[in-house]
């Protein structure tokens, strides 16, 4: 019971410290704004702010609708080709020696300088954003989930090997398992690189996204507006990244059970 | 009369390195029989020869008349570490080498379930292998190493990560469910307490290189075994042990 009790205390600290540093923040800008310290043309309040979102709001989803097809299609289509790569390379070694060093290579290159040759290459369309978000999606995965797989307990493997098990048997109980959560944390770190890689895409050319949107009320200098889809793309990454603990959750059962602390635990 | 699992003059070498010499042990059909020698007489490698993981330089393993020298897959293996696997539970790892050979999975956890209960497992079904202590992950342990094979099997210093407590209640219980399963073994240890305690015969081995020393009938059934290792019986045993162990130490 106190267990219980002290463990709901502690979750209601970690919403209140973190909830009231925030308002803190949101007060002090209010205040900034309110006593014209800074000019508001510069910097909009708060208020204005969410009142720009609202105004917005149907043109903001419109966009943003552009924006998440982008960062869903760039995903999974990331995270399909990297599972498979690193399976390659786990399979063979001559694929992970002579690709390894490759990979590492493509991470040096900024995404910052390919996005406008891509746009060059590719136009105006979804295109150039899905690839940008392939390129930024793919590296976590390949190198999470490759650790995954060489982390393995070889002393299970060879236990399965005695016991008969063929290559996809082990593949399929132990290797795959066991790289789950290295692919769920690369992939946390991935959703929330994918939004912004699609927006920075978009800022270098499209009809429609956050990012296009972004240009054209930077253009016009209203800065409220610009807050409120900075505030949006804020949103959608936590939101994505709750998405993804949710999965990760359905997906490792074991990962939430009670571990071996005093009652639950079976004694001999 | 034939023997269940014998190995006749195994000797092994790594590279110019003679592991173990001219071993021939003999176990019966439900016979308990321990290897008992300090690390690095070569118990393992004995064992990973019967196995089959090696094939030794010389000699052969006889399986139930036959020469399965250097083929694995005949003999079950159970270690000092459980190797549960955390993301299944207690049934599908139990479970596990049934469904490897192709049973599905369905009719593999069921077959493993009629046998919870006789190991002292009812209950931790569902459970994951992180909820249960070391002395039930053990047990898990072994019904798996059954569910294997019920032919033979090698159990390599399977209670020495346990405490003392924990050890002698899982000695109880080991004697207990060998009793009803009628397994044969061959049991590693290096506790001298354990292989008198748990086996009909025990095989003194000494290194280097690994060689049996002798061969000691504990006389007392097993059925009758409870604080055995409180009477002179065990300590006479014990010492005989001990002073075999001391003269090949130099």
């Amino acid at each position: 019971m106190k267990r219980k009790s002290a463990s709901i205390t502690n979750k209601i600290n970690s919403t209140i410290y973190p909830g009231l540093t925030i308002l803190a923040i949101l007060l002090l800008w209010e205040c900034l704004s309110i006593f014209e310290i800074v000019p508001g043309y510069m910097l909009p309040s708060p208020q204005e702010t969410v009142m720009a979102f609202v105004h917005d709001f149907p043109l903001l989803m419109s966009h943003l609708k552009v924006t998440l097809i982008e960062t869903l299609v760039g995903t999974l289509t990331g995270i399909s080709i990297g599972f498979l790569v690193a399976c390659l390379m786990d399979r063979w070694d001559g694929a992970y020696k002579a690709m390894y060093p490759l990979i590492v290579l493509t991470q040096t290159i900024p995404a910052v300088a390919i996005a406008p040759l891509l746009v060059l290459w590719f136009g105006y369309q979804m295109m150039p954003k899905v690839i940008l978000i392939v390129l930024i999606t793919f590296f976590p995965i390949v190198i999470g989930v490759l650790d995954g797989f060489r982390s393995a307990d070889q002393d299970a493997i060879n236990l399965m090997r005695s016991m008969g098990a063929s290559r996809w048997q082990i593949f399929r109980h132990i290797k795959f398992p066991d790289a789950l959560p290295n692919f769920f944390s690369g992939l946390r770190i991935t959703v929330a690189y994918a939004v912004v890689g699609a927006v920075l895409a978009e800022w270098l050319g499209g009809f429609a996204g956050l990012g296009v949107y972004m240009t054209r009320v930077k253009k016009s200098f209203a800065y409220d507006k610009m807050f409120a889809v900075i505030f949006l793309i804020s949103i959608i990454s936590l939101l994505l990244i709750w998405l993804v603990n949710v999965l990760q959750k359905r997906c490792m059962p074991w990962e939430r059970v009670e571990t071996e602390t005093g009652d639950r635990r079976e004694n001999l | 009369m034939t023997h269940k699992l014998e190995t006749k003059n195994i000797t092994m070498k790594f590279g110019d390195e003679v592991i173990i010499q001219d071993i021939s042990i003999a176990v019966d059909q439900g016979e308990l029989v321990s290897l008992l020698g300090v690390s690095g007489s070569g118990k393992t490698t004995l064992f990973n020869c019967i196995s089959g993981i090696y094939h030794p330089v010389s000699g052969s393993v006889i399986l139930d008349g036959k020469d399965i020298t250097g083929t694995t897959g005949h003999v079950s293996y159970m270690l000092q570490k459980d190797l549960l696997l955390p993301y299944k539970t207690i049934e599908d790892n139990v479970a596990l080498p049934l469904v490897i050979r192709g049973m599905p999975k369905k009719q593999a956890r069921l077959k493993a379930g009629e046998l919870f209960e006789e190991f002292g497992l009812a209950g931790t079904e569902k459970k994951y292998p992180k909820q249960l202590s070391g002395g039930m992950r053990q047990r898990a342990a072994l019904l798996r190493t059954y569910l294997f094979s019920d032919n033979v099997a090698l159990l390599d210093e399977p209670f020495s990560a346990l405490d003392t407590i924990t050890k002698g209640k899982i000695h109880n219980w080991y004697l207990d469910v060998m009793e009803k399963i009628k397994l044969t073994t061959v049991f590693i240890t290096h506790d001298i307490n354990e292989a008198i305690l748990l086996s009909d015969r025990v095989y003194i081995m000494t290194g280097k290189p690994g060689q049996i020393q002798k061969e000691i009938r504990i006389k007392r059934p097993r059925g009758e075994r409870h604080e055995f290792d409180l009477t002179n019986e065990f300590m006479e045993y014990k010492r005989e042990i001990m002073h075999l162990l001391e003269e090949n130490r130099s």
